[in-house]
């Protein structure tokens, strides 16, 4: 890796052209000159039909399938899955998978909210915020490494606790990585948070009400950036939340700073937590065991890095669930969109659906439609381009 | 204080609840008619603010289910409303005049996977499925042959 | 070895096409692009046009109506292109086989010419699936 050298700008196809460049769109923004006056979300691109596969998979074997639903959160399912099998029994998983689960999904919430910042500064046309956010999103990818075998897909959690554990030894050099990452941060933070320039082109863009929010039920830090105080790891404590010292972030403006706010914040957050949890681990077992399912059912829900993630269980007391309801905290988020873009300029519609917090490559795919012609007007590389645009105006003095 | 809440909706619903069990002290599963969903998603949502976290649906194959699950979250804990749908009269009242636009999209989804209606929704069309597939396949139903 | 090949083997552009999956294998191949990957050293560059690809990355798990597109944008490209399905989804549907969603392989829709397993492959791998193809293109002549 060389830190010296200077990070070239270049063309980073997020935006642009994808095979389904046509239709269906994810994002049809419907437009009347410079304002946005509608918008059509069309999901199913990618419907896999998870839940009915998971009834032909054996109750361990579900917990790698629903790690694939989204390679961002992949830690977050088998979570919620895990919880809901251990609500279905009336048991807990052991203390100290408590707590790797914990450190898990919190280094888990930083990487997601550095990978949703790096985008967010390519929307803006802050390149080097991409490249530096997913370069400092690769120690945390080398923490999972270690800890778990791979960067992604880390097959941790398993019902009645965890498959692999932290060794001991290694904890001190898991708490210097992490530590490393406070300047980074801070750097991040000036860069964001502090700059006129941001709050200039963030601040008041894309609203969503606090009204709005409740309505559409949404979660994450959609919701608390519009002061919908939401938190599953406060409101229904599981792993080690209740355990350690940390704040729910909350904002009261709902704009698309606010909503960055929040990420950036809840990463220090986040980094508290993992330091907590990892010099006060317990000594212990970190499996409880299970070898079968009974009859019944079960709710397991965490609070993932864009919000409650729940997952409903029925068994019959075989080998596979008889219904597994997956419920991701995109599908309540992601509606919110047409109450934060609608009356918003078209330079503003990038960055305000990727403050929506779709899965990142949902954002690729937009369209917008005039809407006295009817014809699409703009493409996705174009919406792009024009966020950019606007953001370098304020550059200047 | 979760018990005070049991007595409180219980006393606000009276006997619309026909069974009510305490799974755990986090989890509450309430049953009712389907006639009475409206009023009871009214009652959790308005009288108690309880916030709509999804609902799920299962074909039993003798009926349908639909469970909807409401979070308390200054207490930490969910009710799910317990409702079954006959199959021979797949029909609900669709909870977004009572709820908002939180039930919009859950609806379309149980709707194009189970098959069954959800009265009063404003666009009850498909949300996952393709605009191929054809009609009368309902992928979560039990006789669902693959292809 | 003809101009156009002995090009190829210079700077590869290469062109990312997203088909359905869970967006894991997509995020390690623009991880490429970041500092400690940074692919362009080797003169490997991410375009935005099909047009000016001479390789084609394909993620994800395929299905009937994606795929007469990823055929028709695969025809829009310029010969000779290499395939490279990245990723235990693309190479063979991967955990989600048998789903009802009717997934076919990539290969059972477009030429693949290398196939990167893993869920998801490492950066590394898809760098050395990349060089494998470009090996292939050599031995060809």
């Amino acid at each position: 890796m060389s830190d010296k050298k200077k990070i070239r700008q270049t063309v980073i196809p997020i935006g642009p052209f994808h095979p389904l460049q046509e239709e269906p769109e994810f994002f049809k923004l419907f437009v009347d000159g410079e304002t946005v006056t509608d918008i059509e979300i069309n999901i199913g691109y990618n419907h896999r039909g998870i839940e009915k596969i998971s009834e032909v998979k054996s109750f361990d074997q579900v917990t790698f399938l629903v790690e694939r639903i989204c390679g961002i959160c992949s830690n977050s399912h088998p979570f919620a899955y895990c919880l809901a099998i251990e609500d279905l029994m009336g048991i807990e998983a052991p203390e100290r998978a408590s707590f790797i689960r914990t450190v898990i999904a919190e280094l888990e919430r930083i990487h997601s909210h550095l990978l949703w910042l790096g985008l967010a500064g390519h929307f803006l046309g802050y390149n080097t915020v991409f490249m530096w956010a997913w370069k400092y999103r690769e120690p945390v990818l080398d923490i999972f490494e270690a800890i778990t075998g791979n960067r992604n897909h880390y097959a941790m959690n398993k019902p009645g606790g965890v498959r692999r554990d932290i060794i001991d030894d290694d904890i001190p050099a898991i708490l210097k990585m992490v530590s490393e990452l406070v300047p980074a941060m801070d750097m991040f933070k000036g860069a964001i948070i502090d700059d006129p320039v941001i709050h200039a082109r963030l601040k008041g863009v894309g609203i969503l009400t606090k009204k709005d929010a409740i309505a559409y039920a949404a979660l994450g830090p959609v919701a608390r950036a519009s002061g919908f105080d939401v938190d599953i790891r406060r409101d229904e404590p599981y792993g080690a939340y209740d355990r350690v010292k940390w704040n729910v972030i909350v904002e009261q403006d709902g704009d698309v700073f606010a909503k960055a706010k929040v990420r950036i914040l809840e990463i220090y957050e986040s980094i508290k937590i993992i330091n907590q949890c990892l010099k006060k681990m317990p000594k212990g077992p970190i499996d409880a065991n299970i070898k079968e399912v009974p009859p019944g059912e079960g709710i397991g829900r965490i609070e993932a890095p864009r919000g409650e993630c729940i997952h409903y269980v029925r068994s019959d007391g075989s080998n596979s669930p008889v219904r597994h309801k997956i419920r991701a905290p995109s599908f309540m988020s992601v509606p919110t969109a047409k109450a934060s873009i609608v009356g918003q300029q078209v330079a503003d519609a990038s960055i305000i659906l990727a403050a929506a917090d779709p899965c990142y490559c949902c954002t690729e795919r937009m369209a917008v439609i005039d809407k006295k012609t009817n014809k699409q007007v703009l493409s996705a590389q174009d919406l792009v381009r024009m966020g950019q645009e606007k953001t370098r105006k304020l550059w200047k003095p | 204080m979760a018990k005070q809440l049991m007595f409180q909706i219980k006393d606000k619903l009276g006997d619309v609840v026909f069974q009510l069990e305490d799974k755990s002290a986090k989890r509450t599963f309430a049953s009712i008619h389907k006639a009475d969903l409206r009023q009871v998603a009214g009652v959790l949502h308005k009288d108690f603010k309880a916030r709509f976290s999804i609902a799920s649906g299962i074909d039993n194959v003798k009926n349908f289910e639909l469970l909807y699950h409401f979070s308390f979250d200054d207490l930490g804990k969910i009710i799910s409303i317990r409702t079954f749908v006959e199959k021979d009269d797949p029909v609900i009242d669709s909870l977004v005049p009572v709820i908002g636009p939180a039930a919009e999209w859950i609806e379309r989804e149980i709707h194009e996977l189970l098959g069954i209606s959800f009265k009063g929704h404003p666009n009850l069309k498909r949300l996952l499925l393709a605009d191929e597939w054809p009609e009368g396949k309902y992928p979560l139903r039990r006789d669902f042959k693959n292809e | 070895m003809s101009i156009k090949v002995k090009a190829l083997t210079k700077s590869l552009w290469a062109f990312h096409l997203a088909t359905g999956s869970c967006n894991n294998c997509d995020i390690e191949i623009l991880d490429l692009l970041t500092p400690r990957f940074d692919v362009e050293r080797f003169g490997i560059v991410l375009v935005g046009s099909i047009r000016h690809a001479d390789v084609l990355l394909v993620t994800g798990v395929v299905n009937k109506k994606i795929a007469p597109r990823l055929k028709k944008l695969y025809e829009q490209t310029s010969k000779p292109c290499l395939v490279v399905a990245v990723g235990a989804c693309a190479c063979g549907q991967g955990i989600f086989r048998g789903g009802y969603n009717t997934f076919v392989p990539v290969d059972n829709v477009i030429p693949v010419d290398v196939y990167v397993p893993g869920c998801p492959p490492k950066p590394e791998a898809m760098i050395l699936g990349v060089v494998k193809a470009i090996e292939k293109v050599k031995s060809q002549k």
